[in-house]
């Protein structure tokens, strides 16, 4: 377009705008009377659980809306110009030359049948690609910081990880120089450490020459805090706060905000000492919103007022707006953080000394992969994928061990194989010193009732057509033995454990959030009495406000029960809020176990540094040198010599590292870290003094053609 | 409901099932006035079915050798064939037939195919790989000649019709119920029922079939749509109902040679056979768009 940027050098204006949907019962206001600016270089989230309508904005704001959504209210400005006045080829324009949208879903977001290089290519001529074209493209895949361009453009979309698909997409959004990048969670569906390289690309790109604003939408608020420069905090359609990152973190003015970041796990907050403090309620169906302040029903500080008159937007303070009757108060501290209203419980009785409850014994779950005829004929052996590879683990009766681990490190497999869900190839298992076959169905009915999980999807954990009640009463009958009406009422007081009406029992799944489902699931696991319950990744797909309330209901569970956990996730928060024991595991094995402080503070084995480095941490981690993992997590159907992680190691050493299998270190109280590093060598590096050497620039060996120098 | 649609953000969408789903299939093929229509037709014809004996003015094999080669007139309503048999009573009296061997063969063919397919994909291994290349082998043979085939072995009757039509249609439906059994086995749901030991007639009739009950009732539907075409078909070629039942296809291929002379007697089986097979599709297609749409 020919219009020149503002002078305040605005990109985006958003003003007063109320987008609805047309539904049978008439307009429902999705996002209502929203203001929202973002100027050049800046970086603007917005966040808000599910339902928020953070996601209708950005398209709004992009004219993009779905079929049924249509602007009510206000105006969107981008680069001075009200969209909604663009024709059809202006608006076409508009998208090709002057915003990008960077989407969750990578996959779903790139032509399964065309190469990677064509596509990108295409983007660029806006038609069928041209050499020029082309050749941009490899230029855009390199600025995007993927190792082999070449190999990369070759490529189709399935055959590039998450993270490269990720960052193909990044690419695309840069060609000709866009005004306004829309970033729809960008690295929900990555790992800890892709998303923090994915990150660190981000803020490159938005303060890069030329200038862009860039608008966030996230329900993170870890990473929002990271790359942001001011953050929009939205609720059931409206904007009740906007500040600048900083401040909003440290002194959040809206009771939301500030009851958001308490449900959110963080260092000091731990579930027997500092528990979180979930958000009451449920944030409010369109179709039943509250009269005045739509957060009142929830709001520890609502007064009559907030019941019958609507707050206005103030500015309490340069840049900061919020929607609240009660910022002065809020500013006063009328809000403190802390232990939750109902005071500190004891901690959980873990019997000392320790009773062994699982012990996994050099358990390994190998994977034949069909060999080609061509392999057959010239006699090579078959490939073997090593998802799981001999892994000692002890759970005490009553404790939690965590596993973390990035995708593909073979923790889920690890659990089924405990469960017998999947058949370990080697090694043995024992619950209570009697010994669990490999597969479910040789383990008798005592030894079932005993080992439970709850899966990560609660979309897909209950069986849609069977009723909560039905759900919960099977397994009493089969595992527990009960009669149908003794199984029926102890289904009653299940769903009352799990903070659930009674009336539940006769909904079908289809009825139920999320949250709810992931409740009713956990009821499901608990209702035989476990000793152990497994839990993988079961918190993560869940809002924090919902996760806050689950991970409080594990860990009341925990207590009154004395259930151990065997606890399965990529949220190192979680980790600490809940576990006693960690341990970490890479490429099937186990690269550092032991009690979760010992294990979450130095030293560290390097890899469990990388992945604490990785974590956007509330608040802001210090600006300083940060570790960062290049590259991906090496297929387990070839993993590297000597120690597996040497390929991406920051603190990798040589030879040494390659050619030998590293020594399991014992640091005492069961602290082992395997690595050639000694402890002490490991402490002195990791340890935040500023005479460390930064180790950023140090480039992490791609190939072994390292000399073999020892140390350093 | 609507709302939460509204803000279509990742979420993977399982079959969701609640109470009234099968009010809302009928309000979806009532709503629709092709589906509707559909319904109609399948309707009439079953009621000829179920009443043709109090409908029919003549016998089936009644002949009125006086009255051979009659146009349609008030007492013969589609007229006479060659040997003065009242061509309505045929045609009504051959509802029966075609609903029974095109239903019961259907109804084989949907049990049998949902019970192999149930458990030999959720057993996989060798055992779904024989059942399934086997499948695939008899689908490569079309199912006219594979019909074909069968007959000229057990010889042709009603019983062997029968039989033609659950050979033909079971690897059919297998394959339906093995898409979803694929899809479904690795849900948390299914893996929460094996770690409490259940039976696996219990995992396969309570926890699987249920989400392969809409699938499996537009397949039930189409298959009854094709297996009419079957019969019809095999009696037109002779090796199917044996004469002097008043089957449709057998109709069409007496009058054949008669055309010329008494067109009737071959438009009104003929049609009866296109407007059932049409009203059978349009309401296939209205159940699976209510059910899968």
């Amino acid at each position: 377009m020919a219009v020149s940027v503002p002078e305040d050098g605005a990109i985006l204006e958003i003003e007063n705008l109320t987008v609805g949907y047309r539904t049978p019962a008439g307009w429902r206001d999705a996002v209502r009377e929203v203001s929202l600016s973002a100027r050049r270089g800046e970086t603007v989230g917005v966040v808000g659980e599910s339902g928020s309508g953070k996601s209708t904005l950005a398209l709004a704001a992009l004219r993009y809306l779905a079929e049924g959504g249509a602007v009510r209210a206000g105006r969107v400005r981008l680069r001075g110009v009200d969209v909604a006045t663009l024709s059809p080829a202006a608006l076409r324009r508009l998208w090709a030359r002057d915003v990008r949208l960077v989407p969750q879903n990578p996959l779903a977001a790139l032509n399964p049948a065309i190469r990677v290089g064509a596509q990108l290519a295409e983007a660029i001529s806006a038609g069928p690609p041209t050499p020029a074209a082309r050749a941009l493209a490899l230029e855009l895949l390199e600025r995007v910081r993927l190792a082999d361009p070449q190999r990369v453009a070759r490529a189709y979309p399935h055959e590039l990880s998450g993270g490269m698909q990720q960052r193909v997409l990044l690419a695309m959004a840069l060609h000709g120089d866009p005004a306004l990048l829309v970033l729809d969670e960008p690295t929900t569906s990555l790992d800890v450490t892709t998303e923090a390289a994915i990150l660190d690309l981000l803020e490159d790109l938005v303060a890069a020459p030329g200038g862009r604003a860039a608008l966030m939408i996230s329900h993170n608020l870890g990473v929002v805090a990271r790359v942001c420069d001011r953050v929009a905090v939205l609720y059931a359609g409206e904007l009740v706060e906007e500040a600048p990152a900083g401040a909003l973190f440290a002194t959040p003015l809206h009771p939301y905000t500030f009851a958001l970041l308490e449900s959110l796990p963080r260092p000091g907050s731990r579930h027997d000492t500092r528990p979180l403090r979930p958000i009451p309620g449920a944030i409010p169906r369109l179709d039943a919103l509250p009269p005045a302040c739509v957060f009142a029903p929830r709001c520890p500080l609502a007064v009559g007022r907030c019941r019958h008159e609507r707050p206005p937007l103030e500015m309490p303070a340069v840049n900061r707006r919020v929607r609240c009757w009660r910022w002065r108060d809020m500013m006063a501290g009328a809000l403190q953080s802390g232990p939750s209203p109902q005071g500190v419980q004891p901690a959980p009785v873990a019997p000392e000394p320790q009773e062994t409850l699982l012990r996994v014994m050099g358990v390994t779950k190998h994977i034949p992969l069909r060999r080609s005829v061509a392999d057959l004929l010239a006699g090579r052996p078959a490939q073997v994928i090593r998802a799981v590879d001999g892994v000692d683990l002890v759970v005490g009766r009553g404790r939690t061990l965590g596993v973390v681990g990035e995708s593909g490190s073979g923790k889920t497999t690890l659990a089924r194989c405990i469960v017998g869900l999947a058949e370990r190839s080697d090694g043995s298992i024992q619950l209570l010193d009697m010994p669990l076959a490999p597969g479910i169905e040789e383990r008798a009915p005592e030894l079932l009732r005993r080992i439970q999980m709850v899966f990560q999807n609660p979309q897909e954990a209950l069986n849609p057509f069977l009723t909560v009640g039905e759900a919960l009463r099977r397994p009493l009958m089969r595992l527990a033995g009960l009669s149908r009406e003794e199984a029926g009422r102890r289904a009653e007081r299940l769903l009352d454990a799990v903070k659930l009406d009674p009336g539940f029992a006769s909904r079908f799944p289809a009825q139920l959030s999320g949250g709810e489902r992931q409740r009713v699931a956990i009821a499901r696991a608990f209702a035989a009495a476990p000793d152990l319950v497994l839990l993988d990744e079961s918190v993560s797909a869940l809002d924090v406000s919902v996760q806050a309330a689950v991970l409080n209901l594990l860990s009341d569970l925990r207590r009154r029960d004395g259930t151990a956990y065997l606890l399965i996730t990529h949220d190192v928060g979680v980790v600490r809020y809940l576990a006693d024991d960690v341990a970490v595991i890479y490429l099937g094995q186990v690269q550092e176990e032991g009690p979760v402080d010992a294990v979450l503070a130095p030293p560290y084995h390097p890899y469990t540094e990388a992945l604490l480095a990785a974590i956007p941490e509330l608040p802001p981690a210090r600006p300083g040198p940060r570790v960062r993992l290049e590259g991906e997590v090496p297929s387990p159907a070839a993993v590297p010599s000597g120690c597996r992680f040497h390929t991406r190691c920051p603190r990798f050493l040589g030879a040494v590292c390659v050619e030998q299998e590293p020594p399991y270190q014992d640091l005492g109280t069961g602290h082992r870290i395997r690595c050639h590093i000694p402890p002490d060598e490991l402490l002195e590096m990791q340890s935040p003094t500023p005479s460390a050497p930064g180790i950023e620039n140090q480039e992490p060996p791609h190939g072994h053609a390292v000399s073999a120098s020892h140390r350093r | 409901m609507a709302l939460e649609t509204i803000d279509r953000r990742g979420d993977l969408a399982p079959v969701e099932r609640a109470p009234g789903a099968w009010r809302r299939v009928l309000r979806a093929v009532l709503g629709r006035p092709t589906s509707a229509t559909g319904l109609a037709i399948v309707l009439l014809f079953a009621a000829t079915a179920l009443l043709g004996p109090l409908i029919a003015p003549y016998e089936a094999n009644e002949q009125v050798l006086a009255e051979r080669r009659q146009p349609p007139s008030a007492t013969h309503l589609f007229g006479t064939d060659r040997l003065g048999r009242d061509v309505f009573s045929r045609v009504v009296l051959g509802s029966r037939d075609i609903f029974a061997l095109a239903g019961l063969g259907t109804l084989t063919a949907v049990l049998l195919g949902t019970v192999l397919g149930l458990a030999a994909s959720y057993r996989g291994g060798w055992v779904e790989e024989l059942t399934f290349r086997s499948f695939d082998a008899l689908l490569a043979i079309p199912a006219l000649l594979l019909a074909l085939m069968l007959l000229g072995t057990i010889g042709p009757s009603r019983q062997s019709v029968l039989l033609v039509i659950a050979v033909v249609y079971t690897p059919i439906v297998a394959r339906v119920v093995r898409s979803v059994v694929l899809a479904v086995k690795p849900r948390g749901f299914v893996e929460a029922a094996r770690m409490r030991g259940e039976s696996l007639v219990y995992v396969l009739g309570r926890e699987i079939l249920p989400s392969a009950l809409p699938a499996l009732a537009v397949e039930a539907a189409l298959r009854f749509s094709y297996a009419i075409f079957l019969v019809a078909s095999l009696g037109f070629l002779g090796v199917g109902v044996q004469p002097p039942a008043p089957d449709w296809g057998l109709m069409v291929l007496e009058a054949r040679n008669d055309v010329a002379l008494t067109p009737w007697a071959l438009y009104f089986p003929a049609g009866a056979i296109a407007l059932l097979v049409i009203g059978v599709n349009l309401l296939a297609d209205g159940l699976r768009r209510g059910l899968q749409g």
